[in-house]
């Protein structure tokens, strides 16, 4: 076990890592969100995961990647397909190779994936010193999803005195060992949203966990809707064997 | 020369010619119709036909995602994606799946509860409950490579210790584990092999599985007396009596399973497995999936890392000798005082170790974990051997059919148990 362990610690050293585990500094707990998806009847609130998007688009996206979505995917969000064919052809992204051979660019369509910052890790770490994670799962790669991010977001502070910041970190009151490599992303007011919502920082930061929870669970109002179905199917279909088990074995002393 | 055509009872034409040929029907008829079942089953007998759905369900779903999957380190957990956000139905088909892991082993895991319980090991069916130990080993294996498959954190950890664990053995250690690896880290050649074999495994466990029912056919089935079944009238025939009772159950069962994968389906999923695989970022702790976790407790408890290994898969292989290590030969707990006290420590100490597999190797869960695993051999190596021995029984019912008529004076017996006594 020790050389598992050793080998562990190597790789963790070698890793360049955001995380510094300080043992010695506990965070406190995550906020509590409501969030309107919760428990089994919860559905997205579209209007602050179009919101959201917004800020992804505006703040998140110079940074982080979303590779596991296309621009289509937006009509889950309630996007229409003319605003997302506009929001597709606004961006530059790699279409193959042109007759010569030769990487090419051009405008994105609904069926293209979303627009990378940086053309891979390598580069996005080259430019940042640490690789910012993709985003479309990040409510299921973190623990305490949504109010994980959500703490994140609002996080930042100054440093409690005496808190020594290593080179290139930023003070978070949520990040595990509170230094992180992402500096302040939101500072209230960076996008002026269409329908006059607030963007106070923990306005922005609820419509855009909004959109990330929906990113990286696409599927759920509809999951929820097979699934009301299929559980009533069986709460019948249990009564029902019941009975017929009932009246099978009502010939038999057991 | 010529061969025998087989004497069929069927009155349908094409049954009966296909029957004469071949007696599948009469097979069918013998073994799942009017097989003689004892009439006392209780609800735990349930798990094993639940088990058999499980492994079919797993089996269908898992031909489908392999459609959709890509076994290559670059695009395995991209095409899990693909698969939860693009493929029609996608995401329902892997959240059965998922979800079915952890389903497979609750009901394997009562189900053998149910086999120590009732003593379901002791002759003549201990052969019976040999394959079954094979079963789960061989569940164990499958699960384990299905989870690498999604190629997150957690996989790629996961299979780089588990593998590791052969590394202990002095000499072939290093050379197993590359071998296992087909390299000198878990990379491509790794994933492409334990997606092979995850494939293949649940076929051979189809195999097996038809062994465990094909000797239990031959035994018949235990009962919750743990009484052997002397006359007709301790019996029902299988059909229509326990495929309506296994019915229910299994409607309840798929109804648990359902609710795990409509409504939260990321409930016994580690958050790391949603994070790529990153051979240079090692989590925080690496742990397994919660079926493993008792061992996985066994493993860490003991600092020699030859001797955790050695522990943790004598775990299971102390169940091989199970029949020959219980010297009671009452079956059923229920006539046995002691054990049926004793059997729920051994169910805390399996639970115990679960709660410290989930938890790092440090302060209060060091001790218990070796309290725990301490406990567990000794229920199997000490306590049973010598409980046999010194534990008084009960006495035995009669028969089935006579305990069922409750003393006392129930209800005058009619229908089937009216029958005058048949000499067996």
């Amino acid at each position: 076990m020790r050389a598992v362990a050793s080998f562990f610690t190597a790789a963790l050293l070698l890793g360049g890592l955001a995380v510094v585990p300080a043992l010695a500094q506990e965070s406190p707990a995550l906020p509590h969100e409501q969030w309107s998806w919760e428990g089994p009847f919860g559905t997205y609130n579209l209007a602050d995961a179009q919101r959201g998007f917004q800020v992804y688009k505006d703040v998140c996206s110079n940074c982080h990647s979303m590779n596991n979505l296309h621009y289509r995917d937006l009509a889950g969000i309630g996007l229409s397909e003319e605003q997302i064919k506009a929001i597709a052809a606004s961006v530059t992204v790699p279409q193959g190779l042109d007759d010569q051979g030769n990487p090419k660019d051009g405008p994105g369509t609904p069926a293209s994936m979303f627009r990378a910052p940086f053309a891979n890790p390598a580069a996005a770490k080259a430019a940042l010193k640490v690789a910012p994670p993709d985003l479309s799962n990040i409510i299921n790669a973190r623990e305490g999803g949504p109010n994980y991010v959500y703490g994140i977001l609002n996080g930042f502070t100054n440093p409690p005195p005496g808190f020594k910041l290593a080179e290139g970190s930023n003070y978070n009151e949520y990040f595990p060992g509170h230094q992180i490599a992402m500096p302040q992303p939101l500072h209230g007011g960076d996008v002026t949203f269409a329908d006059g919502a607030p963007n106070s920082i923990p306005d922005e930061a609820h419509d855009v966990v909004t959109f990330l929870a929906w990113a990286a669970d696409p599927n759920m109002v509809q999951r929820k809707q097979i699934g009301w179905r299929v559980v009533l199917f069986l709460v019948v279909m249990t009564g029902l064997t019941y009975a017929v088990k009932r009246k099978v074995w009502s010939d038999v002393e057991h | 020369m010529a061969g025998q055509l087989h004497d069929s009872d069927f009155k349908n034409p094409v049954i009966q010619w296909i029957d004469t040929r071949l007696p599948i029907f009469t097979m069918m008829q013998k073994e799942y119709a009017v097989f003689p079942t004892p009439k006392n089953f209780n609800y735990f007998w349930n798990f094993g036909a639940m088990a058999v759905v499980t492994l079919v369900i797993m089996i269908v779903t898992g031909i489908l995602l392999a459609m959709n999957y890509q076994p290559n380190t670059e695009l395995a957990f991209d095409s899990v994606q693909h698969i939860m956000r693009d493929v029609n139905y996608g995401w329902m088909l892997r959240y059965i799946h998922q979800n079915g892991a952890s389903m497979f082993f609750i009901v394997t895991y009562i189900h053998m509860f149910r086999g120590l319980y009732y003593g379901s090991y002791k002759k003549p069916r201990e052969l019976l409950w040999m394959i079954g130990v094979v079963i789960l080993l061989l569940m164990m294996a499958t699960a384990f490579m299905g989870y690498v498959l999604p190629w997150g954190q957690m996989s790629y950890w996961g299979a780089t210790v588990i593998t590791n664990l052969f590394s202990a053995f002095p000499i072939v250690g290093h050379g197993i584990v590359t071998w296992l690896w087909g390299g000198f880290s878990v990379d491509n050649p790794t994933l492409n092999r334990f997606f092979a074999l995850h494939y293949l495994l649940p076929f051979v466990l189809v195999g097996v599985v038809g062994l465990h029912v094909a000797a239990l056919h031959v035994t018949g089935s235990n009962n919750p007396l743990g009484i052997d079944v002397k006359s007709p009238q301790d019996t029902v025939p299988f059909h229509p009596y326990y495929t309506a009772k296994d019915s229910v159950g299994l409607c309840v069962f798929l109804l648990v399973w359902a609710i795990f994968v409509f409504f939260v389906p990321h409930a016994l999923s580690d958050p790391n497995n949603a994070i790529p695989a990153n051979p240079l970022q090692t989590p925080e702790d690496i742990v397994p999936e919660w079926y493993f976790l008792p061992f996985y407790a066994i493993l860490r408890s003991i600092p020699n890392k030859l001797a955790g290994v050695c522990l943790m898969f004598g775990s299971i292989l102390v169940l091989f000798v199970l029949p020959w290590l219980d010297t009671s030969p009452v079956r059923s707990a229920r006539f046995r005082p002691i054990y049926r006290k004793i059997i729920w420590l051994l169910v805390v100490a399996v639970a115990g170790l679960g709660i410290c597999g989930a938890h790092k190797p440090e302060g209060i869960w060091v001790p218990l974990s070796r309290i725990c695993a301490l406990y567990y051999y000794l229920h199997f190596l000490v306590i049973l051997p010598l409980l046999g021995k010194l534990e008084r029984p009960l006495p035995l019912p009669e028969s089935i059919s006579k305990a069922v008529l409750r003393p006392g004076g129930g209800p005058l017996p009619h229908g089937a148990t009216a029958q005058p006594m048949e000499k067996a």
